[in-house]
């Protein structure tokens, strides 16, 4: 097994560059998500099950 | 505060790429293309909408098992050359937050299936996404040489799921489609296998060209090739495809099958370059591509 924690000792700048990606990508992919669900249940109502 | 953040007391946050190199990107892409022609093989029409979210929901379904499955073979990985650069072997991503993405991604993969298609289709990608991280991964890999073969299944799913995902019910066309992926399987990571041997000896994967040795390997790929040839033609005949598939059919699976002849007839010697299997691992998957996409043609341009 790796070591649990692997990674090196780091700058702050990285750690701060990483945390603001992520906060943006996940930003992005939950708005995306609320238009496709909103879709989805649009779509739905037009399609008979 | 930076220089008081070191290693043990606070670790980096997990880029963004590592977590999407952890779903196995390549192997996805056939993933979510068979899918799409299952789903546009089907009879009737589905509504964009749907259609979009059943195939994401299958895609994100085969990240997270391929996650799940990094995430298991940590250890592997790191023995083999190919794989040895991966996130999790490599030392960028640690595996708790590997685990947590895995089953995550699995779960709202199934729940945005049964939100946007049916409960039949969400079952299915739930079996397919258990099958591989259970029975492939944990049980079947690490112990028998015939693993790809029964594990060949959980990589069949995706036209069935994307079929079932536009009908409710299952038809004998998606059937003959995940057979034809389940018995394209051995020959395609076989021909890998070969070339590739070293790797798995070293990872102690009891692949079939390390257990039961080259020759019995090349004599399997053919013998599979054979079957799966007659398999991938079959729809035709039985008047579940039309020309357009059958004759596609037919031209590229006897090129696989003299392919696979090429492999299957020789013996490679000390420093070869393995050509012959790398060539046949290579049109493999432009098979697969064709084949699929052909069935997808022959539905809407049927000659």
């Amino acid at each position: 097994m790796t070591d649990e924690n692997p990674q090196q000792p780091f700058d702050e700048a990285e750690y701060r560059r990483r945390q603001r990606v992520r906060a943006n990508l996940m930003g992005w992919i939950l708005g995306g998500l609320a238009f496709l669900f909103f879709f989805i249940t649009m779509a739905r109502m037009v399609v008979p099950t | 505060m930076a220089q008081s953040l070191t290693h043990g007391e606070m670790s980096l946050p997990a880029d963004w790429r590592d977590l999407f190199a952890l779903t196995k990107p390549r192997v996805m892409s056939l993933v979510v293309f068979t899918a799409l022609c299952g789903l546009l093989a089907a009879p009737g029409s589905v509504h964009p909408v749907l259609a979009f979210s059943s195939i994401l929901a299958i895609a994100l379904g085969a990240g997270a098992s391929g996650a799940l499955n990094q995430w298991y073979e940590t250890t592997i990985d790191a023995k083999m050359k190919r794989t040895a650069n991966r996130p999790l072997p490599a030392g960028r991503l640690d595996r708790q937050t590997a685990l947590q993405f895995g089953v995550g991604l699995a779960a709202f993969s199934v729940f945005l299936m049964l939100f946007a298609a049916n409960w039949q289709a969400a079952v299915l990608l739930t079996v397919s996404i258990l099958f591989y991280v259970f029975i492939y991964t944990m049980w079947l890999k690490p112990r028998t040489p015939q693993n790809i073969v029964i594990g060949g299944a959980a990589g069949a799913f995706p036209p069935l799921i994307g079929w079932v995902a536009a009908t409710g019910s299952v038809a004998p066309l998606p059937i003959a489609l995940f057979l034809l992926i389940f018995l394209w399987t051995p020959p395609h990571f076989w021909a890998l296998a070969l070339f590739v041997r070293s790797d798995y000896a070293a990872a102690g994967i009891p692949m079939m060209p390390v257990v039961a040795g080259e020759r019995a390997t090349r004599r399997q790929i053919l013998l599979y090739a054979v079957v799966m040839a007659a398999a991938a033609i079959a729809p035709w005949p039985l008047g579940y495809t039309g020309a357009l598939y059958g004759w596609t059919a037919t031209i590229l699976s006897a090129l696989f099958v003299l392919l696979s002849a090429q492999v299957g007839l020789r013996s490679a010697g000390a420093d070869d370059r393995m050509q012959p299997e790398k060539r046949l691992f290579a049109f493999s998957i432009a098979y697969l591509f064709i084949l699929f996409g052909a069935v997808v043609a022959d539905h809407w341009l049927p000659l």
